[in-house]
């Protein structure tokens, strides 16, 4: 993150000049320091990094395994021992809940890492090469966007089966189009600028001029992008198991537990509600948190 | 203009082949056939049996020749029976059922809009005070929380806690409220979240401080010199938009029990139907292609400075 400044920060140093830590702020404390008062963006902050902590320590915050029945008491609402109630083999809503949290955020930053793997070398080559390369790679980017995204997703996913490995692949296969496009975008402009064509005289190859020098410039977008992404990812997820083709049971996953829920909604409203809200809250922190992100790295557009 | 239209209209012909190649190409790529029982476990079919559904249903064939035997039926709108529904064919299934989807869609996409613009130029006319603010958080919402968890809140509030509407069904006005409502809060809070945006920047220019000198009232300015502008980037917004309230229906049919094209599509793929995946996947390119289109050419129209 620190290199997105490279080309403007350090001409104000003299080359070799230690820089003193409490002067020079760089675009990037600059951005780190708009996002702290950004007082929506920090509450959604805090929700993920919730979240996160409930996916990573739900082993030991459920009171129960997710795979545990009690048949004695099936679709129970909310009580001492089940905080959520039951579910409809009598397994507890709560720690469903809990390890739910595990599948979103596991999806979410799963399925962005492939993303970005895959839609930020295609893009930066096609933006750098040029040619026919670039030609036929956009002609096959307005292709997949031609397809309705999610019916996409749909059908791989169908085809594949359900499971998390296939989340990943089915996400991965359609969402690098969008951040192939950007890092392409990004690299045109950016591959005309005068210290790309320095560092070209200088005798950088091409790998070390892409990455060093083109990719840290392009780079504010990408990170846009990828906070857009993640809660975009979860919200595939969410649909999918909601359908029915997305995580196997028993693992639990709120999209599958409101696609069952909502069945029952008069007789059992708890089934569906805690998961509705947990996916509302979920997506919303990470819309006020990627808002922030991008206002905070991209002051003019607001 | 025109050529411009005939032009778009035959590179649709290329883009659709594609789709048709590239869903064509996963169905056959994945494993799984549709000869494989559908419960889970059960016995498959006899080899001999196999064989004479592969053979009736020119699943036998090579694969480019399927391709080709499905592209020259297309052309004259045969489909073939669908693989779930033995009885039906896919052009019958379709053509009762995406009207159901496409009316719902439009009426939340009609909604999408109105709403959409009211509360936008409520928040630009209003900025940084009581209607902004509530614009802006409906946005938020709508744009953020997938609409099938709306739907469950929706639900809740305005057919158990007041019994307004009926939880689902169709063929009442009364069941269509829930459903429109549901699929719009979404595009509506992108379309009030863009119209803001654009008012915003248009109150500030110069023909708007000239129209307010003259001495304009306020309703006029807004109306007649403002929105018209402001319209403009919005207008771009609507062609990919209406794609998105017809896909994201199913969802909404699913829950709200919606007789609409949603079920199919999702019944169809997960049961291996290929020509029913091959016609729905189709019928949402068409679909999509021409709304762009369209969309397109209103800009034209709109904005006088764009010529094709």
């Amino acid at each position: 993150m620190a290199s997105v400044s490279s080309p403007t920060a350090t001409s104000a140093v003299p080359l070799g000049a230690a820089r003193p830590r409490e002067q020079g702020t760089s675009l990037t404390r600059d951005a780190l320091r708009r996002l702290r008062r950004n007082r929506l963006a920090m509450a959604g902050l805090t929700v993920v990094v919730f979240l996160a902590l409930l996916a990573i320590f739900a082993d030991f915050l459920a009171p129960y395994p997710y795979t545990k029945t009690n048949f004695g008491r099936l679709i129970e609402g909310p009580s001492r021992d089940y905080p959520f109630g039951t579910d409809l083999i009598g397994r507890d809503m709560f720690s469903r809940m809990i390890f739910g949290a595990r599948v979103s955020m596991l999806v979410g930053l799963g399925a962005q890492i492939i993303v970005v793997s895959i839609g930020v070398p295609i893009g930066a080559l096609s933006g750098y090469l040029g040619g026919r390369t670039d030609l036929l790679l956009t002609r096959f980017i307005d292709v997949m966007y031609a397809f309705p995204r999610l019916l996409f997703v749909i059908l791989v996913m169908s085809m594949l089966g359900a499971g998390l490995v296939n989340i990943f692949i089915a996400i991965g296969l359609t969402g690098w189009v969008g951040i192939a496009r950007q890092t392409r975008a990004q690299v045109l402009a950016i591959k005309e600028k005068e210290f790309v064509d320095g560092a070209r005289a200088l005798g950088a190859g091409f790998v070390r001029l892409l990455w060093r020098h083109v990719l840290p410039n392009a780079l504010t977008p990408i990170v846009v992008a990828v906070t857009f992404g993640i809660p975009e990812a979860i919200f595939t997820e969410a649909a999918l198991s909601f359908i029915g083709v997305g995580i196997n049971p028993p693992t639990p996953s709120w999209g599958q537990m409101v696609g069952e829920g909502q069945q029952y909604l008069r007789s059992a409203w708890h089934l569906c509600v805690f998961p509705a809200i947990a996916i509302a809250v979920t997506m919303l922190a990470f819309t006020f948190f990627g808002d922030g992100v991008r206002d905070a790295l991209d002051p003019k557009q607001n | 203009m025109f050529h411009y239209a005939i032009r778009r209209l035959l590179w649709l012909v290329p883009t659709l082949l594609a789709m048709a190649l590239v869903t064509f190409v996963i169905m056959h790529a994945t494993p799984g056939s549709p000869l494989d029982p559908v419960a889970e476990g059960a016995n498959p079919l006899s080899p001999e049996a196999q064989k004479n559904l592969a053979e009736h249903y020119g699943l036998d064939k090579p694969l480019y020749q399927q391709f080709g035997i499905f592209l020259w039926k297309a052309l004259h709108f045969d489909f073939g029976n669908s693989f779930v529904y033995k009885s039906r064919t896919v052009a019958e299934i379709i053509t009762t059922t995406f009207p159901i989807s496409l009316f719902l869609g439009t009426m939340a996409f009609a909604l999408a809009v109105v709403g959409g613009l009211t509360f936008g130029i409520l928040a630009a006319t209003y900025q940084n005070r009581g209607w902004d603010y509530v614009s802006v958080s409906l946005a938020t919402v709508g744009v953020a929380i997938p609409n099938f968890v709306l739907a469950v809140f929706l639900i809740i509030l305005f057919s158990f806690v007041i019994p307004l509407f009926p939880t689902g069904g169709w063929g009442h006005w009364r069941n269509w409220v829930l459903p429109t409502v549901t699929l719009a809060l979404g595009p509506m809070g992108i379309v009030a979240r863009f119209t803001r945006a654009s008012m915003l920047e248009v109150i500030r220019a110069d023909y708007t401080r000239t129209a307010r000198a003259k001495g304009l009232g306020e309703r006029a300015i807004i109306f007649r010199h403002a929105l018209k502008n402001a319209f403009i980037p919005i207008v771009t917004l609507l062609g990919p938009m209406f794609a998105a309230v017809g896909t994201g229906s199913f969802f909404v049919e699913a829950i709200f029990r919606v007789p609409g094209m949603g079920k199919f599509f999702v019944e169809s793929m997960t049961g291996r139907d290929y020509p029913m995946i091959m016609a729905v996947v189709l019928t949402y390119g068409v679909f999509l292609a021409i709304m762009n289109l369209a969309v397109d050419l209103a800009y034209g129209l709109i904005d006088p400075r764009i010529r094709y």
